[in-house]
């Protein structure tokens, strides 16, 4: 039941070889068995929402946009809307918008995955006699997904995304490098990885380029983030130096944006990316580690790697951020000892034993992969048990 | 085994004081992540924590290394043992 891995150390250790997973259609595995009432737009929240309050066990994605937008940002909000219905988290979706002709692209785009996904539309109807049918249709989704069981499932059909927030010292020094130790013992073991926050790695932009496992990599990585740059020095009416970092960034010690690029780096250890991603771009390469073009913002880089499919977030803090995601359960660490003990129903797994040299970094990467098996098995993370739903749509530019 | 300061890399020529502070003249114990392994130093400063103390002694024009990477130019010499931040320590992207 165990996989036994020689470390860079000349240690052997052994990680289990399998999770227990939902199975889906397509042949990728889910941590959890959600059934979704998706909403196309802005407009149809209230029915989303009501369908979901009549169905217990179902869930809303309430969000903002989903009208007049056009080109990217158009292309954008479809590839997030069918990424999150196609989620292996996912069972079953319903899903709601105003017009038929959006509201049936994103069915068709989720209906590919082989899942049960049904649309509805209000216009011609209403709210009251929309709510009435998905009622009906979400009511026989998640019955039947009701039944579903978890089955062993190798560990290489875990896909874990992270991105870390509310960075202080203690995440440069101790939460990051355990999220990059993980990263390093799991690779090799034929898991997909995603980081993301192009903006954040700034300053260590010409050394996480050299990362790329390929030159075609690397030189796609610097293509995005040159794009990012230029819209900095567009907007911007001076450097960042006010900005970057932030006033209580300073307080805290770090003295530069390159220190604070290279802290958030120190989430992917000695991985190489194989491939950049489009925001909530699917995968197509296989195993390994990917680059997402994504907000440093949480729920909306959050929801973007949800949507590429990504099975299970890890997210280091310092100061305590609160994040959560409606299908993707969000795993949190610190090594903080002061967040654990001010906020400890926020975090998942406390590796502040580090900073005190208790615990060492290879220690705290094997208690990081062993609460992630546990949460992929099931265990709720402290964001589940809170209620924290947070599903950000990201926005490119300004609607028609 | 306590330790005061953190040090990532061993090419590092900084370490990050993590007890509450560090005060001048105090023998403080410091631990190399790379390699677990641990040395000392005496500081000059007093120190809070998360901040920046140097490991050797620091001309203006330096490089500082942390991560075993570039953060920064000097701007102002800086002796072993004393605390580095914004007012010795700039940024070279802009």
């Amino acid at each position: 039941m165990f996989i036994t891995l020689k470390q860079k150390s000349g240690k052997l250790m052994e990680i289990p070889k399998s999770f227990l997973g939902y199975k889906r259609e397509n042949g990728r595995a889910g941590t959890r068995n959600h059934v979704i009432i998706l909403p196309v737009d802005d407009i149809s929240n209230a029915c989303a929402e009501a369908v979901a309050n009549n169905i217990k066990g179902t869930i809303a994605l309430p969000h903002s946009y989903g009208r007049l937008q056009f080109g990217a940002d158009l292309e954008l909000h479809f590839r997030t809307m069918i990424g999150t219905g196609s989620n292996p988290n996912v069972a079953a979706v319903i899903v709601i918008g105003i017009e038929p002709k959006w509201t049936k692209r994103i069915v068709d785009g989720i209906a590919k995955t082989g899942k049960p996904v049904e649309g509805f539309h209000i216009e011609r109807t209403g709210d009251i006699g929309t709510v009435m049918k998905a009622s009906k249709k979400a009511q026989e989704f998640v019955m039947w997904a009701s039944e579903k069981q978890r089955e062993e499932c190798p560990i290489s059909d875990l896909w874990i995304s992270v991105k870390c927030g509310e960075s202080d010292t203690t995440s440069g020094l101790a939460s990051n490098p355990t999220v990059g130790n993980l990263m390093d013992k799991l690779e090799p073991l034929g898991v997909h990885l995603c980081f993301g926050e192009t903006s954040e790695l700034t300053g260590a932009e010409k050394v996480c380029a050299t990362r790329g496992a390929t030159k075609e990599a690397s030189d796609k990585f610097m293509k995005t983030w040159s794009a990012y740059n230029d819209f900095i020095l567009k907007e911007a009416t001076d450097d960042l130096s006010e900005s970057q970092p932030t006033a209580g960034n300073i307080a805290g010690g770090l003295t530069t944006i390159e220190e604070k690029a290279f802290g958030n780096f120190q989430k992917i250890g000695d991985c190489k990316f194989i491939d950049v991603l489009e925001p909530a771009e699917e995968p197509k390469k296989g195993k390994g580690l990917y680059f997402m073009d994504t907000s440093s913002a949480a729920a909306e880089c959050v929801t973007l790697q949800a949507a590429a499919g990504f099975n299970i977030h890890l997210f280091p803090t310092g100061q305590g951020n609160i994040v959560g995601n409606p299908i993707e359960p969000v795993v949190k660490l610190t090594a903080n000892p002061l967040t654990v003990k001010s906020m400890g129903e926020h975090i998942d797994c406390d590796v502040s034993k580090i900073l005190s040299r208790e615990m060492n970094l290879s220690e705290a990467g094997d208690k990081l992969i062993e609460t992630t098996l546990r949460v992929a098995n099931g265990r709720l993370t402290c964001a589940e048990a809170l209620g924290h739903k947070e599903f950000v749509m990201t926005k490119l530019y300004r609607s028609a | 085994m306590a330790t005061d300061i953190i040090i990532h890399d061993k090419k590092d020529n900084v370490g990050v004081v993590v007890i509450e502070k560090i005060t001048p003249k105090q023998d403080c114990k410091c631990w190399i992540m790379e390699d677990d392994s641990s040395t000392d130093i005496q500081s000059m400063d007093e120190i809070p924590l998360g901040h920046k103390i140097a490991m050797t002694d620091l001309k203006e024009g330096d490089t500082i290394l942390k991560y075993g990477h570039d953060i920064g130019k000097v701007v102002k010499s800086i002796k072993k043992g004393e605390h580095v931040h914004v007012h010795n320590v700039k940024t070279k992207k802009w």
